[in-house]
């Protein structure tokens, strides 16, 4: 095992009740990089997030962050690790009962006991980090969704975890808010000396950002490799997916009949 | 056939939820000891689910008191018997109608309330992110509001007993000329603080403890998405009342069986 790698996904085998949705992943997340998961929407990649951060159990194979075997930790020991952790979600889930000053004041709050003096420093550079220092006061709903996103960021790094997870990072978001998203992405994750992963499917702006990436589709890896690479990637999957071609090995039509004995066959009578 | 089938798995859905709520309300209960850790959130939903109640709890009070009084004098009238009319008011009230209508009316203000409220949290991955940050939302988010429910209800029905009383009061002694003197004489005569209030008061902690319980679990089960937010409020309603009422008969045998 290569210790330089914070987090190890070893044939991961994972289903939701009879629907199977990973089935034998193998990742590897060197520390000190921004590594990108990409896939077509309904890939398990959310899932994949959740596996590292102990919130799901995989049916099969191992979870590893920093040297820690996830799924055998027990409650105590995974909440410590998770104090470690940053996670943005896609929705930014801030606490619609907090303003943004709280919002990132709360795993401080919730985990510190430092003075109401250096809670406030550290929320103020947090917010600054992400441009947001004048925003402090406003309630969640007064924000936009790319704000929102930030103060996110914002409360993630509260507690200098370790790495961060994004999970969509830009979905739905004008391009000057991508820009700034991207923007952060990597600049937090070198100034801070972080482990970033992300979850996404917009392939021109984490190919710009990412180290390395990963591509899965249907519980599987199906390529990875840095961004240059990947894109000479034999796979026609991966070539139709980066490129965003509509047909392909993922056809544009969805499984149907015959087209001319659909419309012109014995069932058009009735 | 089909039928039977559907029976089954109806059943064993139900009996699957059942076993989920009470090992839930297990790990709420042994997360109750830390609000007293947290006063300042705890207090905040003694706010919002005990005292934002008081209002319809008042309201319907009073029209529920005065009915009585109307209703009751009518009866009693023609026994002769309208001096009793404090007594009967006053017994109605404090050992059914004030624990059982504050716990349905409580379903339909706070309950629900509630579910929506702690559902929308988890469409929102507020839980999720929550959990992530390694804060217990069990403790930080259901406990506070599952206590403060737990609270409110009994306080709610005293006060719903106490303003029917004066409900009863203002329409009998006021309106229709009882005696006053005699309708709180009777009242203070017949009602007995332990086999009437204590047992009235038993019932009402029964009835918060359980409205309070499905609330918090339904919000906490809810499937997130808006739909799943919208079935879980109305189950809440719904639940507690049959809940409710189905409590309210096997604690008035007990209570006043022989």
């Amino acid at each position: 095992m290569d210790v330089d790698d914070l987090v190890i996904l070893e044939d991961v085998h994972f289903s939701h009740g009879s629907r199977r949705i990973l089935t034998g992943i193998d990742i590897r997340i060197p520390r000190g990089s921004v590594t990108t998961i990409m896939g077509p929407s309904g890939t398990g990649k959310t899932t994949l997030l959740r596996l590292i951060g102990g919130q799901l159990r995989p049916d099969a194979g191992r979870v590893v962050v920093d040297g820690h075997e996830v799924p055998a930790l027990a409650r105590e020991a995974l909440f410590e690790l998770r104090k470690r952790m940053g996670m943005m979600f896609q929705s930014g889930a801030l606490f619609n009962d907090l303003n943004v000053f709280e919002n990132v004041a709360f795993p401080l709050r919730e985990h510190t006991r430092l003075p109401e003096s250096m809670i406030r420093d550290l929320v103020l550079m947090k917010l600054h980090a992400v441009g947001l220092r004048g925003a402090r006061d406003l309630m969640t709903s007064e924000l936009s969704g790319g704000m929102a996103r930030r103060v996110a960021l914002a409360r993630a790094i509260a507690l200098d975890p370790m790495m961060i997870m994004y999970d969509e990072p830009f979905t739905g978001q004008d391009p000057i808010t991508v820009g700034v998203i991207m923007q952060l992405i990597r600049r937090l994750n070198d100034a801070l000396g972080l482990t970033s992963i992300i979850v996404s499917h917009d392939v021109a702006e984490v190919s710009a950002i990412s180290d390395y990436l990963y591509v899965i589709s249907e519980g599987r890896v199906l390529d990875h490799g840095p961004p240059e690479a990947l894109s000479r990637s034999s796979s026609q999957w991966v070539q139709q997916f980066l490129q965003g071609r509509p047909d392909g090995p993922i056809p544009f039509h969805y499984p149907a009949p015959d087209y001319a004995e659909d419309l012109l066959g014995p069932e058009r009578a009735s | 056939m089909n039928a039977l089938v559907r029976l089954g798995a109806w059943s064993l859905n139900g009996l699957r939820r059942l076993g989920r709520g009470f090992r839930f309300l297990l790990q709420v209960i042994w997360r109750l000891p830390g609000v007293v850790m947290q006063p300042r959130l705890f207090t905040a939903q003694l706010y919002s689910v005990g005292v934002l109640t008081t209002q319809i709890i008042a309201v319907s009070a009073l029209s529920v008191g005065m009915v009585l009084g109307l209703q009751g004098y009518n009866t009693l009238v023609d026994f002769n018997a309208e001096a009793s009319l404090g007594q009967m008011v006053a017994l109605s009230l404090v050992r059914e109608l004030g624990p059982v209508l504050t716990a349905l009316l409580f379903a339909g203000r706070a309950g629900s309330a509630l579910t929506a409220e702690i559902g929308l949290m988890k469409v929102t991955e507020q839980i999720s992110a929550m959990e992530m940050m390694a804060v217990d939302p069990l403790r930080r988010v259901v406990a506070p509001r599952f206590l403060a429910g737990v609270i409110s209800v009994p306080l709610l029905a005293a006060l719903f007993s106490a303003i029917g009383v004066l409900g009863g009061y203002l329409a009998g002694v006021g309106l229709l000329g009882v005696d006053g003197g005699a309708y709180w004489s009777q009242m203070q005569a017949k009602v007995d603080f332990y086999e009437d209030i204590v047992n009235g008061v038993i019932k009402s902690m029964v009835f918060g403890f359980v409205a309070s319980w499905i609330a918090v679990f339904e919000g906490y089960d809810a499937v997130p998405t808006t739909e799943g937010v919208s079935r879980a409020t109305t189950r809440t309603v719904v639940h507690t009342a049959f809940a409710v009422l189905a409590l309210d008969f096997v604690l008035t045998a007990i209570m006043f069986g022989d």
